[in-house]
């Protein structure tokens, strides 16, 4: 392999992988949005676009050699025992004893959790707006639908 | 009380929508009465925030949701944010949507017959979401809102016919596109400050001094492609026209004034907010130059496919088209001026949408006919109509004393200030472009052969001859088509205390 | 000097409040010119209850709320504004009459909503007269516009609606691409200020180019000038019932254009700072081009009412070209040169509407010898025609002689020559059609008698026309009050 290729890809692409499925991923679904003409294949093309964007989010809150965020024990007694006055004092505490490498980040996977849900309602719409599309023209390729459209277009 | 305003706002159409669900299997006439009061008491409260916010005790309201506390000087939670700007927005969303349900009291049971109380539910659940968006402070949660007022919107549309079912499939496609290029720009915006709420973000990205970052840029682009397709931002405009033409004429009344409003409330927050005047205006000047002339190419170009359209809903989807243009235009020009008369654009144009999009229902409604030879006569026929036609459509052009000529004059001082006249040629070449299209109209409707009249009779005899005159909608048309009208002409005379307030807050957050 | 006074108001406000009471005596005739009557003697009592003031050298002005930042929509009255009132409402009263016997003459449909929208135009007239800064002016100029629209496409036929469409297209038209720009311009230029001053509005940091595109926008951009390019509105709107045409378009609503003019040299830029910036020769050019070429259009004009537009363009155009000399005589010429034209061209407009209600004839090749048939009428043609040629003893002599001064004063001898050819001109194509009707025959038929009845219009129309006619008369005899009105405006 050429060696200007050989370190691309070890400097640019090895350490950002993730982000380079990602950005492939979203292109095909993007590229399935635009030019597909059957509106079944535009939709497929949606899912993995969204899904793309999830598997970003969730590929950011990874961490090396870090362990699913559950913290038990810690801190918790303490905090009952104070009042709520004092109570930032006592978060800034657990943040001060937590060692935050071991713990992947939560929040993007909370995210994605609303966001797989909003992906999931937009497709399940989107498919039962494909079926008044199809009863009403009695098909799903985009082209035949503006033709019956056009006038003069049979119908 | 007055710090629950905002969650209230939300709350109160929330549960409208539930309740008209469950409601609309036992009782389905009752589902109007219930979202006219949910939306009325909402419409009040957020008058109320107006006044509040406005009385000078309170600047900004802030509501945190669930009472998340603060940590390390970051929220956690989320966080609604009410200043005068999205009191105002707020105000004219929920305003407008209590008007629009006064309009739908019979066009509902004819349009959308037997999905009565799922179309009150989704356009109460669309009101929620829209104030959502404006009132929230936190970046992720402005997208699932934009998700939430997209997923009921593409609902509201597809009830209409079958066209309106393909518009709407169109309008999905796009949609999607646009809020997830937004969702990655949050994305990237979050890699690099480790927050989601707005102030913090920008907080972060002040003490790191992130600006130069590629991230940073890559994120704003996203940001603003996203936001752009959503407001329907020439050439992203494509899914407009259809989807709000075909749209039930109660679903095109509601959201033609207010979505791709609401959207560039959304982008002037972002830019003013989040990234700030330096980073936008200043770091990369080729944007603003760049931008402007897209929104010059927009104006131009939606008034001009205006002028093509013989249908006159067609032709009122692509003079918002333009009116887009206008706003993202004016607030890109480097200056106060420019940003404050983009948003006093915001409430005028909605206005005056609002006011023309229910002329033309009404008259498409009455007529039959969506063409424009559907105007002949109409003067006489259905004068109090044409009234609030006409109103509406002298402040498209742009004539005093309707809200359309200050918002003209206000984008086109900030034009001349900013030295940039191809904004100023374009906004004065869609002024003239508008009154061609409708002085067009007015001539059909006012010299144009009434159908079926002998031609010797005169206007002024209509009153011997009943029989001439169409019967003119029942009240629960004509009442929201004069609010609208009269709003136009009051936001007109309000325009110097509005304008001074929308300053005065865009000061606030630039120093 | 500058006095708070509610009566400006009230004589803006009358012909409004007709409007309602027309509205509801729609059904009673007479009822209905009746409350125009009274609007108009109500209306020029008022502006007579100003006048000593005014000669005292006291402004009148009122006030509503700001509607802009530093700009509150006012009134503000001074010399030039009176004189203009002044003459505007005096010949409503005359026009009122007029249309009245034109009207009824001619069993006119919808004349309700006539009446309506002459009132309608009347206040907006007021209203620019009035105007204390340049956004109130340009409210009204657009209010004008579209409610003289329903006057002008009063027949509803084809030919009507196209005039109307180039009305319409050219006054709102330019106002819109010239004029809001222009004056947008000047709002920033002077930090947030509109108001007529003496002096002026902008400074010279404006710089000669701007200046001259800013001075250029204004005075094209206000077509109801009638200066070329933007003249062919008028000519079309000559489609208009005559009544209409006499007093909207050779009074009312194209000297509104003339008075946005003159007040865009003396009260936005000031006419020193025209000459310090040397822009004034691209107008004086414009204005001299239009005399000339609209003359030589009229003369080939065999319609009456089309003849008598072109001329008009070419009066106005006088104005315009009164006011770029910027000398003080100039100036007093164009301001005398409103009225003095005011009761010639109304005496002209009311004889060729008469000539149409009695005979129906309205190309000039018919009128020959139509000076047996209607003596009176042709008479205050000829009275007419006299007074804008500027013979004397007819009030045109005297603005024409100031406008002349002017040329002189300002040096600018060729200009002189163009006021010469232009006068010679009018000769030609106004004073053959009172030579004809009296000392020719009209074309005889065979076994015609060769008596000829005295048939004129009815007394409605012949009244108007004779006093106007008269009017020119003492406009000579008398010309005091329109030289101190005038002068008001060239004194510091």
């Amino acid at each position: 392999m050429d060696p200007i290729i050989a370190t691309f890809i070890e400097e640019n692409i090895v350490p950002n992988f993730n982000y380079w499925i990602y950005v492939i991923l979203m292109m095909i679904g993007l590229y399935a949005m635009i030019t597909k003409n059957n509106l079944i294949k535009k939709l497929i093309g949606m899912a993995i676009f969204q899904t793309a964007i999830i598997l970003f989010y969730v590929s950011v809150g990874v961490k090396d050699a870090a362990n699913i965020p559950i913290i038990s024990h810690h801190g918790s007694e303490h905090h009952q025992m104070t009042d709520l006055s004092s109570e930032t004092d006592s978060t800034k505490e657990i943040h001060n004893t937590i060692d935050k490498d071991k713990y992947a980040n939560p929040l993007p996977h909370v995210l994605m959790l609303t966001a797989i849900v909003v992906g999931v309602s937009t497709l399940g719409l989107a498919l039962a707006i494909s079926q008044k599309i199809y009863k009403s023209f009695g098909t799903l390729e985009e082209d035949e639908i503006l033709n019956k459209l056009r006038p003069g277009g049979h119908d | 009380m007055t710090e629950h305003f905002p969650v209230l706002i939300l709350l109160v159409p929330l549960f409208g929508a539930l309740i008209v669900v469950l409601l609309g299997r036992e009782r389905p006439d009752q589902c109007w009465v219930t979202s006219l009061i949910s939306l009325g008491v909402s419409s009040l409260i957020s008058f109320f925030t107006v006044i509040a916010v406005l009385s000078g005790k309170v600047q900004t309201l802030r509501y945190r949701m669930g009472g998340w506390p603060e940590s390390d000087g970051y929220e956690v939670g989320i966080e609604l944010r009410v200043d005068i700007l999205a009191a105002l927005v707020v105000f004219a969303v929920t305003f407008v949507g209590f008007v629009n349900t006064i309009y739908s009291k019979t066009r509902a049971g004819a349009e959308v017959r037997g999905k009565v109380p799922f179309f009150y539910a989704l356009i109460q659940l669309l009101i929620v979401g829209l104030c959502g968006i404006v009132m929230t402070n936190d970046a992720f949660n402005l997208y699932v809102l934009i998700e939430i007022t997209s997923l009921t919107s593409y609902a509201l549309i597809a009830m209409g016919n079958r066209r309106a079912a393909l518009s709407s499939f169109n309008y999905v496609i796009m949609g999607t596109i646009g809020a997830s290029f937004y969702l990655i720009g949050v994305g990237y915006l979050y890699i690099k400050t480790g927050t989601l709420n707005i102030d913090d973000i920008r907080m972060v990205l002040e003490q790191k001094n992130l600006w130069e970052h590629q991230s940073i840029i890559v994120a704003f682009i996203f940001i603003m492609l996203g936001v752009w397709t959503k407001m329907a931002f020439f050439p992203l405009h494509g899914w407009l026209p259809n989807a709000y033409a075909y749209a039930p004429s109660m679903t095109g009344t509601f959201m033609a004034p207010l979505m791709t409003k609401v959207m560039v409330y959304v982008m002037i927050r972002v830019m003013v907010w989040i990234f700030g005047n330096e980073f936008v205006y200043s770091s990369q000047p080729m944007w603003g130059e760049i931008v402007i002339w897209m929104s010059v190419l927009a104006i131009v170009a939606g008034s001009l496919l205006a002028l093509a359209r013989t249908d006159i809903k067609k032709i009122l989807t692509y003079l918002i088209v333009a009116e887009v243009g206008y706003m993202v235009g004016g607030s890109w020009l480097a200056d106060g001026v420019g940003q404050a008369g983009a948003f006093y654009h915001i409430l005028s144009d909605a206005a005056m949408t609002f006011c023309l999009f229910i002329a033309a229902s009404i008259i498409v409604l009455r007529v039959g006919d969506s063409r424009v030879n559907a105007f002949d006569g109409l003067f006489r026929k259905m004068p109090l109509t044409m009234i609030g036609f006409t109103v509406g459509a002298l402040s498209m052009i742009g004539l005093p004393p309707t809200c359309g000529f200050f918002s003209k004059w206000y984008l086109i001082s900030a034009g001349i200030e900013a030295g940039h006249w191809g904004y100023v040629c374009a906004l004065i070449f869609s002024s003239l472009v508008n009154a061609v299209i409708f002085f067009r109209i007015f001539e059909r409707a006012y010299f144009g052969k009434i159908s079926g009249v002998k031609e010797d009779h005169f206007p002024s005899d209509s009153d011997a001859n009943p029989d001439i005159r169409i019967k003119e909608v029942p009240w629960s048309m004509l009442v929201p088509l004069f609010i609208a009208s009269g709003s136009v002409l009051l936001l007109g005379i309000m325009n110097r205390s509005l304008f001074e307030w929308i300053q005065a807050a865009l000061k606030m957050m630039n120093t | 000097m500058t006095e708070f006074s509610f009566i400006p108001l009230f004589t803006w406000i009358v012909s409004l409040l007709a409007v309602p009471g027309i509205l509801l005596f729609r059904k009673r005739p007479d009822a209905r010119e009746g409350i125009t009557f009274l609007a108009a003697f109500l209306k020029l009592g008022m502006i007579f209850m100003m006048l000593p003031l005014i000669r005292e050298g006291k402004i009148l002005c009122f006030k509503f709320g700001e509607i802009l930042p530093g700009i509150p929509i006012e009134f503000r009255v001074d010399g030039l504004g009176m004189l203009f009132a002044l003459v505007a409402s005096s010949l409503w009263i005359l026009t009122t009459l007029y249309s009245l016997g034109y009207m009824r003459g001619l069993k006119e449909h919808d004349q309700t909503r006539f009446f309506v929208c002459f009132a309608l135009s009347l206040s907006a007239t007021i209203g620019v007269a009035f105007a204390g800064n340049l956004l109130t002016l340009y409210i009204f100029y657009e209010i004008l516009s579209l409610s003289t629209y329903p006057l002008v496409t009063h027949h509803g036929d084809k030919e009507a609606r196209s005039g109307g469409r180039t009305y319409l297209s050219h006054l709102l038209g330019t106002s819109v691409a010239f004029v809001l720009p222009a004056m947008i311009y000047c709002y920033w230029k002077s930090g947030g200020d509109l108001n007529f001053t003496d002096g002026s509005l902008l400074s010279t940091n404006i710089g000669s180019d701007a200046g001259l595109i800013v001075l250029l926008a204004f005075t094209l951009g206000f077509a109801k000038s009638g200066l070329m390019p933007f003249h062919s509105w008028l000519p079309n709107a000559m489609v208009a019932p005559t009544p209409v045409s006499a007093l909207l378009h050779a009074v009312a609503v194209v000297k509104v254009g003339v008075f946005c003019v003159l007040r865009v040299f003396t009260g936005v830029f000031g006419t020193d700072l025209i000459a310090e910036l040397d822009i004034a020769a691209v107008i004086s050019y414009v204005a001299a081009f239009t005399i000339i070429v609209s003359s030589l259009i009229a003369l080939t004009q065999d319609n009456l009412k089309r003849r008598l537009a072109f001329s008009t363009i070419g009066q106005l155009a006088y104005i315009v070209l009164g006011v770029s000399f910027l000398t003080s005589n100039g100036v007093t010429g164009s301001a005398m040169h409103i009225a003095t034209h005011a009761f010639g061209k109304i005496t002209l407009f009311f004889c060729a509407g008469a000539i149409f209600v009695a005979t129906g004839k309205k190309y000039v090749s018919q009128m020959v010898g139509l000076g047996r048939q209607m003596p009176v009428t042709m008479l205050a043609f000829l009275f007419g025609s006299l007074s804008i040629i500027g013979l004397p003893p007819f009030g045109g002599a005297w603005s024409k002689w100031y406008l002349f001064l002017g040329a002189l004063e300002a040096d600018q001898l060729a200009m002189a020559v163009v006021l010469i050819i232009s006068s010679i001109l009018n000769i030609a194509y106004l004073l053959p059609i009172p030579i004809n009707a009296f000392f020719r025959r009209p074309p005889q038929e065979d076994g015609q008698a060769e008596t000829i009845e005295i048939k004129e219009a009815p007394m409605a129309c012949v009244v108007p026309l004779s006093i106007t006619a008269v009017g020119g008369l003492l406009l000579f005899l008398f010309p005091e009050l329109g030289f101190e009105l005038a002068q008001l405006l060239t004194k510091k």
